[in-house]
């Protein structure tokens, strides 16, 4: 059985929806407190959404000085996956594990809606298990969600593949409609909107589930 | 000796900054009309322990490079004194 860590930072609050989503899709999960110095034993490690540190200072600033991001960077230099959600995204960007960052919304606005979210690239361990081209309609539920970076690290992510999905209707004004990126290698992917609330057709949307179905095959698929 | 010291992080030019924007587009309905280029930042104010003001400095770029910004979005500058004239309020 899939092992999946859901690291806990003061502030987080969506580690029982990650938690859930994973075991709702037959994985195992446990929470990982921020001042763990070691997280062996799991197959895989997720950064839930919310407000780590209280987002002082610019969201997840203060959360990649967190012990546990020592070993969170050991673990994906070793290709263990890494899923960065929403705030956990901006985390890994702060923390150097994925290119660019996440700056306030174009307009200012906190936005809370659908979105439709195309699937660029299935070389991350998130969309492992989606198509090409496949249409998802996932929740955002961000202030500073709009995805930023220079035109050379834009080229790079292009030709790497590292594009993992895009808005079909940019909401927040994030640079090249990107909503999700990985590193080179794939085993570490981040994005703002939050599939672990699309996990059933009862509560609007249950795409999140392929992209969960892909992210619990990472045992053999990055280990 | 202690250094009174100021950082100032600012987005980097070609990031978008949209509460500058949305700043510099209310300044004419007050009647400030002229002002362009608004960019919207963040300062810190802190005491620096060191032997000397060029430690300081050092001391202070080093802190605001690893926490107060963000290099991918953000610049910072560094300058000793509370009113950046070196002199303490």
């Amino acid at each position: 059985m899939t092992h999946i860590g859901v690291v806990v930072f003061p502030g987080s609050n969506c580690e029982y929806d990650a938690l859930n989503a994973v075991t709702a899709l037959g994985g195992e999960a446990d929470f990982i407190w921020h001042s763990e110095t070691s997280i062996k034993g799991y197959d895989g490690v997720i950064l839930p959404g919310g407000f780590a540190h209280g987002d002082y200072l610019r969201p997840g600033a203060l959360a990649r000085f967190s012990p546990v991001m020592d070993a969170v960077a050991s673990f994906a230099k070793e290709g263990g996956a890494v899923l960065g959600i929403c705030n956990g995204f901006q985390v890994l960007t702060e923390a150097g594990l994925l290119p660019g960052a996440l700056q306030k919304n174009r307009g200012l606005t906190f936005i809370c809606q659908p979105t439709t979210l195309i699937v660029e690239s299935t070389k991350s361990v998130l969309t492992s298990a989606a198509t090409k081209g496949q249409e998802l309609i996932i929740p955002i539920n961000h202030f500073s969600g709009a995805y930023t970076c220079d035109d050379e690290t834009l080229r790079s992510l292009e030709e790497n593949d590292q594009i993992a999905l895009r808005y079909k209707e940019n909401p927040n004004g994030s640079k090249a409609d990107i909503a999700g990126v990985s590193n080179v290698a794939g085993n570490v992917v981040g994005l703002m909107p939050h599939p672990e609330r699309a996990m059933s057709t009862l509560l609007g949307s249950a795409d999140g589930r392929v992209l969960f179905e892909g992210f619990l095959r990472v045992p053999a698929h990055a280990r | 000796m202690n250094f009174p010291v100021i950082v100032t992080v600012t987005l980097r030019e070609g990031i978008a900054d949209p509460e500058g924007a949305t700043i510099e587009r209310a300044l004419p309905a007050l009647g400030f009309t002229g002002v362009t280029h608004v960019r919207a930042g963040k300062a810190f104010r802190m005491n620096v322990d060191a032997p000397d003001e060029g430690s300081a400095l050092e001391k202070a770029t080093a802190l605001a490079e690893r926490l107060l910004s963000n290099p991918v979005i953000e610049n910072a500058s560094v300058r000793i004194g509370l009113s950046g004239t070196g002199g303490s309020e």
